[in-house]
């Protein structure tokens, strides 16, 4: 069955094909037939392959489906890879994918672009698909670019407001950045290691290589540019706030599903390498932790309902990071199948509050709307419940083993950790308390068909039943060396943080009555909140560091400064002309002058010499 | 043919010479022009003449009667230009006559 893996990637690349080109000339039902049918497809095979996978020996198993390209020594196949992790990154990007693009034929019907969407759609999960797939570096940045060139079109998917357009080359300018890491990452790879084959590169890696010496430091210090670029950490975090721009649906399943956990995905995937790099590592710990607190202090003085989401995205892949960092590679995709399960449920209840809502964004013009729309409602509990952590919810597992993992590795990055799940609980109620209690303002606009009320419902169930799913990944990664649970003060913090969230939420956004309203009028506690609100003013920093000096430089140079040596000479050539050409004046005695001058010029100096 | 010195009668050929050249240069009607271009080239011919007497060779004399022939054809030739022209533009003033400017 597995020899079927080829087609996989295919199916949506030709709902692609369909969409793009005929996507005019069929009607709105007939779109969202291929358009969701193509990734249903996918699905079912991902679905039937990944759980003869799992039933079977668990061994990786390659395909190739043909060459690339072959010059002298350099090959690279369209390779097929299935192991363990890339069957937990195919359910997580075809199952949630599906049931996202369920969502949206509801979410988008009333728009114009119905065809586009979904044409974009499907070419972002082949190409997400390609990259969780190849079996190789070159084929793993194919997907790469490609969902980099789905989340710019999609960001930018309602291009008649200028600031979609302007969120959308900022989230692509931003990750190319990380893109440009990665791919020299690549060719210093290729050029010590001389293949693209992951696994062969991570075998010769560790046999070739000491451990921490400079190769393997600056080989996965510039794969982890590209992961910080793609994944939104730390300095590279800025786009994704702004990709909220785009449709929602698209929020839910490129910028909190699949495509944003790529970089946790290439870690994993190269994971010996930054085994071999433990300064690097480290770093891929810290950045983690501190993306996570910066984001999560972010979401909490937001107003918009998908910047909160947002940024708690960046939290918890920060979360992931973190989790890599410190070696918990299993807990870390563990981590991202269960955020991936919350966050789109989160999302999608987000588009449901904001498409029954007039299209209102800003939470504090929303309010009891528990009894309004109750699936919304219970969907936003659960998420927000595995969000913060709290127990019994897939949440609860993965972070809760990060944590305890984390506390072995170093005490300082579990309080950064519990610090960070405490900002989470908070952050999560807030949204939660603000939007479905106190006085409903007006009542709803539109009702949600079961386009879209069936995947919030299972995304509920997968969000609670999630942990049961973790697919082993003990084939793939090497087991952690010693991990002692012992249920002692730690364990019990771990468990209570969200809780302290929690009741911090409830006293401030349920029972006070808004009782932060106290605080805005005091100068420190509004600088602080505009200080977050801003994202710690990294935006400002890049707009004066990078953005302005740029601007200056083209300003200065609008007028190229070597064409200015050809237009000098332009210039130089027809002042001449002119001058010469002044003398041809029609004046036959001028001609005559000039005549008899120049002859007694030749003769004296034939004469004097 | 010992009566005049060489000297003088080339010194009479350039004062013949230049001044048909600054009438070339200073005249503005056309007939003038003409007038001294034809001075100018006696001028050459008595330099020819003088310089074949000089050397009691016959040269310089059939190089006036080529001189003498360029002339007339020159001049039937210009005259019939200068006709012409001032049958176009009812003018002779050749400052006037400028449309060949560059």
């Amino acid at each position: 069955m597995v020899e079927l893996l080829g087609w996989v990637p295919l199916f949506p690349f030709l709902g692609f094909l369909i969409l793009a080109l005929a996507g005019a000339r069929l009607s709105k039902p007939q779109i969202a037939w291929v358009g969701v049918g193509s990734v249903a497809v996918s699905a079912l095979l991902a679905a039937w392959l990944g759980a003869e996978f799992l039933n079977g020996t668990l061994q990786p198993y390659s395909r190739v489906l043909g060459t690339w390209m072959a010059v002298g020594d350099l090959s690279v196949p369209f390779g097929f890879y299935l192991d363990a992790l890339s069957v937990t990154m195919l359910f997580v990007v075809t199952g949630v994918g599906f049931l996202i693009h369920l969502y949206a034929a509801g979410f988008m019907e009333d728009d114009p672009g119905y065809a586009r969407f979904f044409a974009y759609m499907n070419l972002f999960v082949s190409a997400m698909l390609v990259l969780v797939l190849a079996d190789n570096l070159v084929l793993l940045y194919l997907g790469w670019e490609g969902v980099g060139l789905g989340s710019y079109l999609l960001i930018g998917f309602w291009y008649e407001d200028p600031n979609n357009g302007y969120a959308a080359r900022k989230a692509f300018v931003m990750t190319r950045i990380g893109d440009m890491a990665l791919l020299l990452g690549m060719i210093l790879l290729f050029m010590h290691l001389h293949t693209f084959d992951i696994q062969t590169l991570m075998l010769r890696a560790t046999s070739q290589w000491a451990s921490g010496a400079a190769l393997p430091v600056a080989a996965a210090a510039l794969l982890l540019g590209g992961a910080l670029g793609k994944s939104a950490q730390l300095p590279l975090h800025t786009w994704l706030p702004d990709a909220m721009a785009g449709p929602t649906p698209v929020s839910a399943l490129i910028h909190a599903a699949t495509m944003v956990t790529a970089g946790v995905y290439l870690i994993a995937r190269t994971h010996a390498l930054f085994a071999m790099a433990p300064s690097i590592q480290f770093a891929v710990a810290v950045i983690g932790a501190l993306t996570l607190l910066m984001a999560g202090c972010s979401a909490l003085a937001q107003t918009d309902i998908k910047r909160i989401l947002a940024y708690s995205t960046i939290s918890q892949i920060g979360y992931m990071f973190f989790a890599l960092g410190i070696g918990a590679w299993s807990s870390a995709i563990f981590h991202l199948l269960t955020h991936a399960f919350f966050k789109a449920l989160l999302f999608l209840a987000a588009g449901a509050v904001i498409f029954c809502f007039y299209h209102e964004h800003n939470i504090f013009k929303m309010g009891g709307l528990r009894r309004a729309m109750p699936l919304a409602f219970v969907s936003f509990l659960i998420g927000s419940a595995a969000l913060s952590g709290l127990p019994f919810t897939s949440g609860y597992y993965s972070k809760h083993e990060i944590l305890a993992i984390a506390y072995d590795v170093s005490p300082g990055l579990w309080m950064a950790g519990c610090l960070g799940a405490i900002i989470t609980g908070i952050y999560s109620f807030r949204l939660v308390f603000v939007v479905f209690f106190g006085d409903q303002p007006q009542a709803v606009e539109n009702h949600l068909g079961w386009r879209m009320s069936v995947p919030l419902v299972l995304l509920c169930l997968l969000t609670v039943l999630g942990g049961m799913l973790r697919v082993p990944l003990d084939s793939v990664f090497p087991a952690l060396l010693s991990h002692e649970q012992d249920f002692s003060l730690v364990s019990v913090f771990t468990l209570t943080a969200p809780f302290i969230g929690l009741l911090i939420a409830i006293l401030f956004y349920l029972r006070g009555g808004y009782s932060v309203r106290r605080f805005i009028g005091l100068g420190w506690i509004n600088q602080i909140r505009i200080f977050c609100f801003n994202g710690w003013g990294m935006d400002a920093l890049y707009d004066r560091v990078v953005v302005r000096p740029f601007k200056a430089i083209a300003w200065l140079n609008k007028d190229d400064v070597v064409d200015g040596i050809y237009a000098a000479i332009a210039s130089l050539s027809q002042k001449g002309h002119s001058m010469i050409s002044a003398t041809q004046n029609g004046c036959v005695r001028w001609y005559a002058t000039s005549m008899a001058l120049g002859t007694v010029i030749i003769i004296a100096i034939g004469w004097l010499s | 043919m010992n009566g005049i010195p060489m000297e003088h009668g080339l010194l009479l050929s350039i004062v013949l010479f230049l001044l048909g050249l600054t009438g070339v240069l200073v005249r503005r009607n056309l007939i003038m022009i003409l007038m001294s271009l034809e001075v100018m080239l006696n001028a050459t011919g008595l330099a020819f003449i003088v310089a074949g007497s000089r050397w009691g060779e016959a040269d310089g004399q059939i190089m006036f009667l080529l001189i003498l022939t360029l002339a007339a054809a020159e001049v039937g030739v210009g005259l019939g230009l200068a006709l012409q022209v001032f049958r176009r533009w009812h003018t002779l003033d050749a400052d006037v006559l400028t449309g060949m400017k560059g």
